[in-house]
């Protein structure tokens, strides 16, 4: 009762609330209450990886620079007329002045031609090498040839490395000692000589098999490496796969799934795999240089895809012979496998940097 | 005491973990004869302190670790009897018993929506029969615990450790359990926090009848919401009896010691009691003392403690002591 005689401070901020009646308050609309929502807007993993991501500009840069490669050597086949494997003939008739020619020139009958009919032929924007082929579309489908492979092995070695990591890291016990002392083993052989090894008896055992298909078109040097990248490569991945499992299997979310009852295989694919997918993508970013080092690495020792056929390092060590005369031809598939792997590289990284994060 | 019925009976289990010393294997005795029972909707407390095996005791119970010994009687059915080698596939019963677990930060796999996390049960033991039946489900259990529907669609680290562990709840109950080892469920959370969570606990129990075991290291919140407690020592109980008697005449020393380290609010009352401080450190559960595991602290010690373990005996009103001298 004295409370109300209490007098009021006159530095009191406090406000008088006999002043005010119901008139004076109106009730919050649904759209001013939700403005008190203090949640977020709602983001999965994946969009804040790519937020991330999107932030870094190496990495960016890089995605540039892959995406024209990729549209290059995916457009450029269908308006260039050459074909990898095709010396240039004119009007039908094969051009001896053809041979290595510069950068956007024509030959002495090629320009002959034109003059005759007024018709406009296709430059070579790179010239034409030793043979007389179209330079440019060589490097394209060398490009093509060369980041497949890339592809190709990178996933197969991805997909063994995680199907074998994941088996033996979530089973553990006797069973991960077993299959990681396969990997040791298989660590512990020299690959070189295995993939040299292995392309001269397919050479032998593959040649009448191919004729005719698809694949004859690579070569069994190719079918080889694909073979020995399913061999050998995919342990290192294994073993990374494994190392992610053991940490992610600890988590108390597996054991609440156990404790639901949820099977082996339903935990591994839902809880286990996706909680090191980040890891997945990464590795396999950074796997696809080094398959197509590989790649370029094998051709340039003439062991990569046959003739007539180009990759980058084939016509690296094609360009090898008249090097001091043409170091454009050496330059160029150099340049666009450092463009690639390097791309691939800082993708690679900005990749772990955006998704390679604890969340909370 | 054989005359009721009982929901959970666990009988001398043991459960050592092989831990390799050199080249040889030596067992650590994580949880070593431990013998209670829980009836049908009923809350044990279980109180130790850390490394003494109480979440060893629960993981056990939802044979998440395969037991060594003893044997394990849920609801009229043997899960596990070491002597007559009965072992059964747990799947059935994952769906009467559960877990809630302690740190409400791993528990949820950080890329599942909260409507998948609650979900998960109900797939695996298709509880459904369409698609709107999971969502009216997963949303009624999300009202249970205390979650707005408009959450369903959230990641588990938009959220508060309180709400985390909501929803670790709900993903529990999602099956309908009779039985819920609650593994230091609010050990992780703010001490306001926990008053909500506790209380929702009881409010739980009250509507669904479930049972507990409550596992926790904080003897005022175990007091509050049990009907019975179970104080543990390096893998075994030392005592156990209703939740006011144990408050109110602890008798085994272990006991006493930690009823005297609970805080009491009142500075008054606080001054005038005595604090009982413990000598030594626990002994390492890989070299466990002879006979009473208590002794090497204990002031009562004698030399019968060292010889034998003291058996649980019946102090009078259900009250089980394992002490030579009390």
């Amino acid at each position: 009762m004295d409370n109300r005689e209490m007098k009021k401070s006159f530095l009191s901020a406090q406000v008088d609330v006999s002043k005010f009646n119901a008139g004076n308050f109106e009730k919050a609309t649904d759209d001013e209450k939700r403005q008190q929502d203090v949640m977020g807007e709602s983001t999965t993993f994946f969009k804040d990886g790519m937020r991330r991501l999107r932030k870094n500009p190496l990495a960016m840069g890089s995605i540039v620079v892959l995406v024209a490669i990729i549209l290059a050597i995916i457009i450029a086949p269908h308006f260039v007329p050459y074909s990898y494997d095709e010396v240039i003939t004119v009007n039908g008739q094969r051009d001896k002045t053809m041979t290595n020619l510069d950068f956007m020139c024509y030959s002495d009958k090629e320009l002959a031609y034109m003059e005759e009919t007024g018709e406009d032929l296709f430059p070579h924007i790179f010239g034409t090498d030793g043979l007389g082929r179209d330079y440019f579309i060589r490097v394209i489908y060398g490009t093509r040839v060369s980041l497949a492979v890339g592809v190709v092995a990178a996933l197969m070695v991805v997909l063994i490395g995680i199907i074998y990591g994941s088996v033996a890291g979530y089973f553990g016990g006797k069973v991960d000692l077993v299959m990681m002392r396969i990997v040791d083993i298989i660590y512990s052989l020299p690959d070189m000589l295995i993939i040299i090894l292995l392309s001269v008896v397919l050479k032998e055992v593959l040649a009448g098999k191919l004729a005719g298909t698809v694949l004859s078109r690579l070569g069994t040097n190719m079918i080889s490496m694909f073979i020995v990248f399913g061999l050998l490569y995919w342990v290192s991945m294994a073993r990374l796969i494994r190392g992610q499992i053991l940490t992610i299997k600890n988590n108390e979310y597996v054991l609440a799934a156990k404790c639901i009852g949820t099977p082996n295989r339903k935990i591994l694919t839902k809880h286990i795999l996706p909680n090191c997918l980040s890891v997945i993508i990464i590795t396999t970013a950074l796997q696809i240089p080094s398959a197509i080092f590989t790649e370029s690495y094998l051709s340039f020792l003439g062991l990569g895809v046959s003739i007539p056929l180009s990759s980058l390092g084939s016509l690296a060590n094609d360009a090898r012979a008249g090097m001091q005369s043409y170091p454009a031809r050496l330059v160029i598939p150099a340049v666009i496998i450092c463009l690639i792997v390097l791309a691939l590289n800082l993708l690679g990284d900005g990749l772990r940097d955006a998704f390679d994060t604890k969340l909370d | 005491m054989s005359e009721e019925k009982y929901l959970l009976e666990v009988e001398h289990l043991k459960q050592y973990f092989p831990v390799k010393e050199g080249f040889r294997k030596v067992p650590l005795k994580a949880v070593d004869d431990i013998s209670f029972a829980i009836k049908p909707g009923e809350t044990l407390g279980l109180v130790g302190e850390s490394g003494c095996g109480k979440t060893t005791v629960g993981r056990t119970l939802l044979r998440l670790y395969q037991p060594t010994a003893g044997r394990i009687v849920f609801d009229g059915e043997v899960l596990f009897d070491s002597e007559k080698k009965i072992d059964v596939d747990m799947h059935p019963f994952r769906k009467q018993m559960q877990m809630v677990f302690q740190d409400p930060y791993s528990s949820l796999d950080p890329r599942m929506t909260v409507e998948d996390i609650i979900g998960e049960p109900l797939d695996v033991h298709k509880l459904y029969s369409s698609k709107g039946e999971r969502r009216d489900k997963i949303l009624s259990l999300m009202e249970t615990v205390g979650l707005n529907a408009e959450h369903a669609m959230r990641y588990a680290h938009e959220f508060s450790g309180g709400q985390r562990q909501r929803i670790g709840i709900a993903r529990a109950l999602a099956v309908d359990p009779k039985f819920i080892v609650c593994d230091e469920p609010v050990s992780a959370l703010d001490v306001s926090i926990q008053a909500q969570v506790v209380n929702m606990f009881e409010e739980i129990q009250e509507k669904l009848g479930v049972a507990y075991l409550f596992i926790a290291h904080d003897l005022l919140v175990v007091h509050h919401i049990s009907d019975r407690i179970a104080v543990m020592y390096l893998g075994h109980i030392m005592e156990i009896a209703d939740a006011d008697d144990l408050n109110n005449n602890p008798v085994h020393p272990y006991t006493l010691s930690l009823l005297s380290a609970v805080p009491i609010p009142d500075p008054e009352t606080a001054r005038n009691s005595k604090r009982i401080i413990l000598e030594g450190d626990v002994p390492s559960p890989l070299k466990m003392p002879s006979g009473c595991p208590f002794r090497t602290r204990c002031k009562y010690a004698t030399e019968q403690c060292a010889r034998e373990m003291p058996p649980l005996t019946d102090r009078g009103d259900r009250h089980f002591v394992a002490c030579w001298n009390k």
